[in-house]
This record gives structure tokens, C-alpha cells and sequence, in this order.
């Protein structure tokens, strides 16, 4: 599997989005939040749209917002998206080697977003507010507590297994 | 002013809720809150519920009902079931020990000893929360619901007096009167700077007359710090009372609940919490027929630590990138949308409904002379308890750690203690009986913040721990002020040199100055706290500093630049295990003779260490 980067922009979707927060600035950052929910990142195609439809926007201004906020990717994330847990609880209880561990298993190197099958992409999040299950890795919205570099192996290896 | 007669009498709906309740027959308190559900709540809750079908055989209760609520706090023992018709709460409950718990205790009414908390000094098990340490020395004001009510049901809210205050408020029709009920109550605020509440409420009302707006800030970046996550999943209602109550005193008729997008769960509740309460008349227009209005919007936010600054926070509601603004104007004259603006943190309004049910001195006989009440705390770190606290402020320092939180976990040694996020700065040891109070912190180069508390023991480094939090503050800097966005990024440079082993004494120096010149030449809050773990770890741990520098030693044995895998060639057999192992092929040798690491090579990962079986490899 490749990362499918040529999948076309559809507008109708868009306005779709657009006209469910009534075309409103204020709402931009729930707009930019529904369409990378759509296409797992944000095409430049996408911003450049919303940019010209938005009255009191430009291309630059949306470009501005979605670079601003760690949530936005303007490259797309993988099917399974891995966030390692740096807070300072998780950092004291050892996220670093789970970060290494994962790194090492998928192949994805420093400053890599998605691995190159395009099935993981990994990312520190600052804290998740899981402090007490320190260290914490989640993948997909699903919160897997107090992880060893041994555990996370383990819980990668399934979903390795189940793709196959 | 006159009273107003209103369209709901609270005290018939919550003696209609309390019935509701009693028809419950036994609840079982099963925690869901974040840290429960990745322990597997959602499953022992299928579970209890699959069993509590039959409840036929129930002898003194007719029914049970299994009550899902917000956390507890206690997370590291979770999953937490607690049955308070028993005086029994059971920890790290899992999937299958569901059936015991059922069968032995509540059919028959024998509890399951294994499953109960056992004190990590006396060995023994104990069965009432009130004798959990971690519990006992604790008081909760806002947290009191959270883990005692169903988060998602109005009707619990309302049976443990949810909306009473509002009713209150409404009825007496005098907002000046609550505003000084706060005011006297000496609540400050709860989110890190400690302003007095009552006196932001008085100066944004004295622009009543046009639109304002209410803003909880519920942006909790600090990392390390989930009291207000707790108190959005645990107890939403009280959080809405208590925003409605300070719309109702400043003026304002609609608001805004600035969530972050990693709290999904406190947002799924808050919605629904929302959609009861305006159901219910509780917010929405006229409420309980006062003829007063409040809306609610819930903002989420998209990932960026600067936002929990007010302006930049006001900024990110508008949907621009969340950068601070200058102040004044402060948001009380010109806030969200150019119009005065409240913004509160969210444990600071769910202060306000208790103190405006129990009253202003009863408040202010808690904590000390110039910080009442009481406040959250998350502990965290190398602590054996871990989790969710509130206790009066004044508590100190050794009263938390060891008393509530059970010392330190695998009986290391304490070291420090880092408060208040990436903002604050850390205490150690000689600070154990300070009273934590916003003012004694200050003077001690620390803060409050947020409340976040993450225990540090032996093998903590302190240099690394200031390095983590400046590339943390690095890479959150907004960019706007030059100090800050050049001062975070020069300083970090500074530290990963120590860090790596090149540092030099003269960097101290000018690590020094760059924080100061940070401090004082910020834009907002970010930038001035800063260089706070960098000040306070330089003053209380130079020593680790200079050890680096000039020992180029890692007293903790954290540092990997400074860390030496060496074979001991007397103990090594030649197995090749090690060879094996290593992922960068740093091992050389013969079969059955002494291998040796290439240091050039080794990437310091340990992995040899664990795999060779006869102890040869050494770490210097």
C-alpha cells in the first residue's frame, strides 16, 4: 500500500463542510478540523478553497491557522496514527525508549510523519491527561496505559498480524 | 432589588431526582473517567450489567444499578468499583473478577479481600475509602461529585443539589451581591496566576449594559496536570452552574467552554450535559422562567500550550492562529470579539456553586491568610499513588508526597518536585513543609500553575528534566515576541550542549542572562515563565550542572552521551549473544572469546545489556 496523495479534492464535500458552520471565520479552525477528519491531513488544494469561500479570508490566512495548530497535517497520516505521550509524567516514567521501540519496529525515522507503507505515522503529543498510566501511547483514539517497550512490540505485532 | 418567584422550584425537582436515585436500589460506582476506560471499565461495566440481570436474589435490595462516573483520582489503582451502601471500594478490577465481586459480596454480602486496596506500609487490606490513606487526608470541594454521580445524568447532578446555587442566585436577583459573596470568599484563580476571581468579575461587570461573553478556559496544556479534564468528564453540571452564575453577575448571555482536542471524552459529556440543561431550563433562554439568558458553545481547541493565555486563547475562539495580544485592553474591556469578556478557569467556576450553597466564610476558613479554599492537585511522577487530589491550601509539600501519595514508588530516594508545569520550577527536599499557597511558592521560585506536581526521585536528572521542559516551551513559543521565540531557542541549544557532554562553565553564565532577559522581555505568560525550571534547577541543582560540565558525568545515569557500555572481559564467554543483538553492529569478536563495543558505534540502546547471560556488560 502507498500513501494515496492523488486522491482528488472533492469541492462538494467541502462546501458541504463549509456551509454546516455557516461559511463563519470564527468557525475556521472547526472547518479545517472537519476536512482533515475527510482526508486524514489537509490537502493545500483544500486550504486554497476554503481560503477564497470564507469572506475576510485568504489562502495565506487558512495557511496560517493549519500550520499554527500541532493538530492540522499538511501531509497525510496513516491508517493507524501512533501518538507517544511526552508529557512530563510520561517523559519521567521512560516515553522516550517506547518512542524508540516504535521507531525501530515500523522503520520511521526522526522527524518521519508516516511510514513508508503509509499504514503508521507517529507523533509525540505533549500530555493526554492520562498522567496516572504513565507512560501512555494511543493509537486510533485508544488509550493502551503504562506501556514497556516490550508491551508496545506486543500491541503493534497485532495490529501488524490483523493487517495482513 | 427585589426577589424573583421562578418557574421550577429546585427544591421539588431535587427531591424528584433523590427518588429517582433511591429507585437505583444498590449502586455500584464503576469509574470511567480517561485513566479507567484504557484500564477496561467499559468491560467491567458489560460485565456487572450482564450479571445484574438477575437481581431477583438480591435479599436486601430489590434492584442494582450500575452507575458509570467520572474519575475518582485514585488512577493508578484503577479500575475503581466502589459500592457505598457497602462502605467498600475494590481496585484494579479487571474483566473477570466482575463475577466474584457479584457472586461473594453482593449476593453474598462477603467481601472479595484480594480485591481491596492494601496499604503499602501496614500490608493490610483496607475496606472503607475513609481509610485509604490517599482519601483520607484529603478535601474535596470540587471534585466532592466527581466519581460519586453519573457524570451523564442531570438528574444525579440535581440530586446532590446541581442548579440549587443558580436558583439561588435567580431568586435573590441581585448580581453586585454575588460578585461580593466572591469577592470575600478570597477565591483566586485556579488556572496558574492566582488573580482574585471576585475582582475580575467586578471589573468586567462594570461594562454591563452591552454584549459580553463568559469563557471557561479549559485548555489545560500543562502537561502533567488533568484536574480540570477530571472535572469536565466527572461533574460537567457543576462547571455549567458555575459559568451561568458568573454570566448571571457580570451581565453577559452567552458563552464559551475552550476545550482541548485531546479531551474527547470531556467534550462528549459537556454536549451532553448542555443539551440536558437547556432541556431542562437550566441554561438556554430564560431560565427557570427568571427571564435571564444563557447559552453555551463549547470551542475545540487544535493542539497549542499558548492558547491557555487569555488572549491568545480569545483569539483561537475566533478561529485565528492562537497568538497572545497585548494587555491592556484586558479582556474585561475588549475580549472575545471586541466585547468584555470573563474568562475563568474551569476548577475556578466549579468553585462557585459550592461557595455560593455553603457561603463566603465558609470558603475563607479554608487554606491560609492570603489563598483560601482548597485546591486540586495531580500527582504524578515516581510516587506510589498517583493520581487526582484536593486538599486546603497551606498543605505541605511532605503531607502530599508521602501521606497521600504513599512516598516514593519502588523505595527510591525523593529528589524534587517540579509544580506548575513547563511555567513553574521545583522544590526539593528543604521545601517539604512549606505550605503550598500561591504566595510561599512564589517566594520559593516556584508557583501553583495549574497544580500539576510530578515527583522526581534519585535517578531523575535535573539538567535533562530542564532541557525537556525548554524544548517543550521551544516549540510551543506562538513566535510573536522575539525574547521569547530566539530566547527559548538558544537557551535549549544551550542545555542539549550540557546535556551531550560539551558543555562549558561559561555557558552557565549565559544561560543565566538569556533567562533573565526572557523573564522580563516576554509578551505574555509563556515567555515570563519560561525560564523557570532553568532558574530553579540552576539554583537548587548546580552541582548536576557543573557535573555535567566538567566531570562530563551524569550523576543520575540518565544522560546517554555520557553513559559507557563496556564488556567485562573476565565474565564474557563469547556466547555472541550480544553480537546478535546489537542493532547497529557495534560488537566485535570470536566465538568464545571476549567480544568488545565499538564506542564509535554504540548507540547506548542497552539492548546488549539485557540479552547477555552472564552479566558481563557493564554500564559506566
Amino acid at each position: 500500500m502507498s500513501i494515496d496523495t492523488s486522491r482528488k479534492i472533492s469541492t462538494s464535500k467541502l462546501d458541504e463542510i463549509l456551509q454546516s458552520y455557516g461559511c463563519k471565520k470564527s468557525n475556521l479552525i472547526a472547518i479545517l478540523q472537519k476536512v482533515q477528519e475527510e482526508y486524514r491531513y489537509l490537502p493545500e488544494e483544500a486550504l486554497i478553497y476554503i481560503g477564497t469561500k470564507i469572506e475576510g479570508l485568504s489562502p495565506a490566512t487558512v495557511f496560517g491557522v493549519a500550520t499554527f495548530y500541532a493538530q492540522f497535517s499538511l501531509e497525510p497520516k496513516g491508517k493507524f496514527e501512533i501518538k507517544v505521550c511526552d508529557g512530563t509524567a510520561c517523559h519521567v516514567r521512560g516515553s522516550m525508549p517506547v518512542l524508540n521501540a516504535i521507531r525501530n519496529k515500523l522503520n520511521i525515522k526522526e522527524g518521519q510523519l508516516t511510514s513508508e507503507n503509509g499504514l503508521f505515522s507517529l507523533e509525540t503529543v505533549s500530555c493526554l491527561g492520562a498522567c496516572g498510566l504513565a507512560p501512555v501511547v494511543v493509537i486510533n483514539g485508544k488509550v493502551y496505559p503504562q506501556m514497556t517497550s516490550d508491551a508496545i512490540t506486543i500491541v503493534l505485532d497485532t495490529l501488524l498480524k490483523e493487517e495482513e | 432589588m427585589e426577589t424573583k418567584s421562578l418557574s421550577i422550584d429546585i427544591k421539588e425537582e431535587q427531591k424528584k431526582a433523590q427518588e429517582l436515585v433511591k429507585k437505583q436500589g444498590l449502586r455500584v460506582l464503576v469509574c470511567a473517567g480517561t485513566g479507567c476506560v484504557a484500564n477496561g471499565s467499559l468491560g467491567v461495566i458489560e460485565r456487572f450489567k450482564e450479571l445484574g440481570a438477575d437481581v431477583s436474589v438480591l435479599t436486601d435490595y430489590d434492584k442494582m444499578t450500575i452507575v458509570p462516573t467520572g474519575c475518582h483520582g485514585f488512577c493508578e489503582q484503577g479500575v475503581l468499583v466502589s459500592i457505598p451502601d457497602k462502605h467498600v471500594t475494590y481496585v484494579k478490577v479487571r474483566y473477570k473478577d466482575v463475577e466474584e465481586i457479584y457472586e461473594t459480596h453482593i449476593r453474598g454480602g462477603k467481601p472479595v479481600e484480594r480485591l481491596l486496596y492494601t496499604d503499602p506500609q501496614s500490608g493490610e487490606h483496607i475496606h472503607k475509602d475513609e481509610n485509604i490513606n490517599f482519601y483520607a487526608k484529603q478535601n474535596r470541594t470540587a471534585l466532592k461529585n466527581c466519581g460519586n454521580i453519573n457524570a451523564e445524568s442531570i438528574d444525579e447532578a440535581i440530586a446532590v443539589r446541581g442548579y440549587e446555587a443558580l436558583y439561588n442566585v435567580l431568586t435573590e436577583n441581585n448580581p453586585d451581591g454575588v460578585i461580593e459573596t466572591i469577592e470575600k470568599s478570597g477565591l483566586r484563580g485556579r488556572g496558574g496566576g492566582g488573580f482574585p476571581t471576585g475582582r475580575k468579575w467586578r471589573f468586567t461587570a462594570a461594562n454591563r449594559g452591552g454584549k459580553s461573553y463568559v469563557v471557561c478556559n479549559g485548555d489545560e496544556g500543562d502537561p502533567g496536570a488533568f484536574m480540570d479534564r477530571s472535572i469536565m468528564e466527572g461533574d460537567p453540571h457543576k462547571l455549567l452552574e458555575g459559568m451561568a452564575i458568573a454570566a448571571f453577575a457580570i451581565g453577559a448571555d452567552e458563552g464559551y467552554i475552550y476545550v482541548r482536542a485531546e479531551y474527547p471524552l470531556a467534550i462528549e459529556r459537556l454536549r451532553k450535559a448542555i443539551k440536558d440543561a437547556e432541556e431542562r431550563h437550566f441554561l438556554g433562554k430564560n431560565i427557570m422562567g427568571s427571564g435571564f439568558s444563557f447559552t453555551v458553545h463549547i470551542k475545540e481547541g487544535a493542539g497549542a500550550f499558548v492558547c491557555g493565555e487569555e488572549t491568545a486563547l480569545i483569539a483561537s475562539i475566533e478561529g485565528e492562529r492562537g497568538m497572545p495580544r497585548p494587555k491592556p485592553p484586558f479582556p474585561a474591556n475588549k475580549g472575545l470579539f471586541g466585547r468584555p469578556t470573563l474568562i475563568n478557569n474551569v476548577e475556578t467556576l466549579a468553585n462557585v456553586p459550592v461557595i455560593i450553597l455553603n457561603g463566603a466564610d465558609w470558603f475563607a476558613q479554608m487554606g491560609t491568610e492570603t489563598s483560601k479554599g482548597t485546591k486540586t492537585f495531580a500527582l504524578t511522577g515516581e510516587v506510589n499513588n498517583t493520581g487526582l487530589i484536593e486538599v486546603p491550601m497551606g498543605t505541605t509539600l511532605r503531607q502530599i508526597i508521602f501521606d497521600i501519595g504513599g512516598g516514593i514508588r519502588g523505595g527510591k530516594k525523593f529528589k524534587a518536585v517540579q509544580i506548575g508545569g513547563p511555567s513553574g520550577g521545583c522544590l526539593t527536599e528543604e521545601h517539604l513543609d512549606l505550605p503550598m499557597d500561591y504566595d510561599s511558592l512564589i517566594k520559593a521560585g516556584a508557583m501553583v500553575g495549574s497544580g500539576g506536581l510530578v515527583v522526581m526521585a534519585e535517578d531523575t536528572c535535573m539538567v535533562e528534566v530542564a532541557r525537556f521542559f525548554m524544548n517543550f516551551t521551544k516549540n510551543e513559543s506562538c513566535g510573536k515576541c522575539v525574547p521569547c521565540r530566539e530566547g527559548t531557542k538558544n537557551m535549549l541549544k544551550i542545555l542539549e550542549k550540557i546535556v551531550a557532554g560539551k558543555g562549558e562553565l561559561s555557558d552557565l553564565d549565559l544561560l543565566e542572562e538569556l533567562a533573565h532577559t526572557v523573564k522580563e522581555g516576554s509578551l505574555c505568560g509563556l515567555g515570563k515563565t519560561a525560564p523557570n525550571p532553568v532558574l530553579s534547577t540552576l539554583k537548587y541543582f548546580r552541582d548536576e550542572y557543573i557535573a555535567h560540565i566538567v566531570d562530563k558525568k551524569c550523576p543520575a545515569g540518565v544522560c546517554t552521551a555520557m553513559k559507557k557500555i563496556v564488556i567485562n572481559e573476565e565474565k564474557c564467554k563469547g556466547c555472541t549473544k550480544c553480537a546478535r543483538t546489537c542493532p547497529v553492529g557495534a560488537i566485535e569478536g570470536t566465538v568464545k572469546q571476549p567480544h568488545h563495543i565499538d564506542q564509535e558505534k554504540c548507540i547506548k540502546c542497552e539492548a546488549c545489556l539485557k540479552s547477555c547471560p552472564f552479566k558481563a556488560i557493564e554500564l559506566q
